[in-house]
């Protein structure tokens, strides 16, 4: 476990090697949540531009914080859907429908789901 | 039971378990060509309701298992008419599909929805006729319904509450919000989940447990603990179509008709 924590915390002054160290695919609850550590808006968006990108086939790096989600992503109605599910997964959290009502781009985005951690 | 392949739905009878399978894009929207295939299932369904212990109710579509009612079908059909007509032909079509809804409810097979991608409105109320209902983690579950001015009309709000109680139908009516497959489990409307694209297989494995019981046993207990709600059901139907004659539905319709949202669901 202290390995873990060690690895962890160094993943903080990095975030992005933490994604290149291959932790992306893991859940914000796996990284943080069961360490007791605490994230910051910015690492919040990072690991949404992150996982956006990985599950809607986009270049890492591509997307970024001020980025319309909608255009960028070119996703319909269902595919935000799909969006937000995966979401709430990587999060461990309930991000109601109407929270992203006026919402268009990551960082706000990134807000919302921030306020729920 | 012969297989069959229709416009919107089919169905086969394999190794005791009916598979019905929902089939028509963009997310199987019921509109008058599905509740008509709908109708012949079930009636197709009462000649095996002896020798098949379990039905399966799943969706070709990787968009989802239902998006419910086909709202353009509905607005398209209701132009030009009167209030009066409109009212008649709502009526029509939701006694209906009571019946058809009402027929898999009761139905003496032990029913299983395997639901992936989205169950909302109508498809959220066909799935709620089912006795269990196995969701892959990517579902989602709502009624958007009074966002159109309207209250659930596939018989969704009684069976709900028979299932559920009360608390969760105001928390999913009253804010129109979808909820995901971890609250829908925890809520009791989820009997399993499982990983993205396995909702068939184990309502598959399920049905073959629970063919194992003796018939006879497993239709009383499923008679014993499953009464049909009718006379909710039918004060569902008064409600739906007095306010489906209010202007109010009429507009919400264009807008969902007419709606480049892309989350057009929301209330």
């Amino acid at each position: 476990l202290t390995s873990f924590v060690d690895f962890c915390w160094k993943g903080f002054a990095s975030r992005r090697s933490l994604y290149a160290g291959g932790l992306g695919c893991l859940t914000h609850q796996v990284i943080y949540g069961k360490i007791g550590l605490m994230t910051t808006l910015d690492q919040t968006t990072e690991e949404i531009l992150q996982l956006a990108a990985r599950h809607f086939h986009v270049a890492p790096g591509e997307l970024r914080p001020d980025d319309d989600f909608f255009k960028k992503l070119g996703i319909n109605s269902l595919q935000t859907l799909d969006l937000l599910t995966r979401l709430e997964q990587h999060f461990h959290i309930e991000l109601p429908d109407y929270e992203l009502q006026g919402v268009s781009d990551f960082r706000t985005l990134a807000e919302r789901i921030h306020a729920r951690l | 039971m012969k297989p069959f392949r229709g416009k919107t739905l089919s169905w086969q009878l394999n190794q005791g378990v009916v598979h019905l399978v929902l089939d028509r894009a963009p997310c199987n929207e019921i509109g008058s060509v599905a509740l008509a295939e709908l109708e012949e299932f079930v009636a197709a369904l009462q000649h095996v309701e002896r020798d098949a212990p379990a039905l399966i109710v799943s969706s070709a579509r990787k968009e989802g298992f239902c998006a419910g009612a086909d709202l353009r079908e509905l607005y398209r059909e209701s132009q030009g008419l009167d209030v009066e007509k409109r009212a008649s032909g709502v009526r029509d079509f939701l006694e209906r599909i009571h019946r058809v809804m009402n027929a898999l409810d009761e139905s003496p097979l032990i029913t299983i929805a395997a639901v992936n991608g989205i169950a909302f409105g109508g498809g959220l109320e066909l799935a709620l006729t089912c006795d269990l209902i196995i969701a892959d983690k990517m579902a989602r579950f709502c009624f958007p319904e009074l966002r159109l001015g309207l209250i659930p009309g596939f018989g969704g709000i009684p069976r709900l509450k028979r299932d559920l109680g009360n608390a969760p139908i105001r928390d999913l009516l009253l804010t129109g919000r979808s909820i995901n497959v971890g609250k829908a489990q925890s809520l009791g409307l989820v009997s399993q989940v499982t990983a993205e694209g396995g909702a068939l297989r184990l309502a598959q494995a399920t049905a073959a447990q629970i063919g194992k019981f003796d018939r006879e046993t497993a239709i009383a207990a499923k008679r014993f603990i499953k009464p049909i709600p009718r006379e909710e059901l039918q004060r569902e139907i008064d409600i739906f179509c007095d306010l489906f004659a209010r202007p109010a539905v009429e507009t919400g319709l264009r807008k969902f008709v007419e709606s480049a949202d892309p989350l057009p669901y929301l209330p």
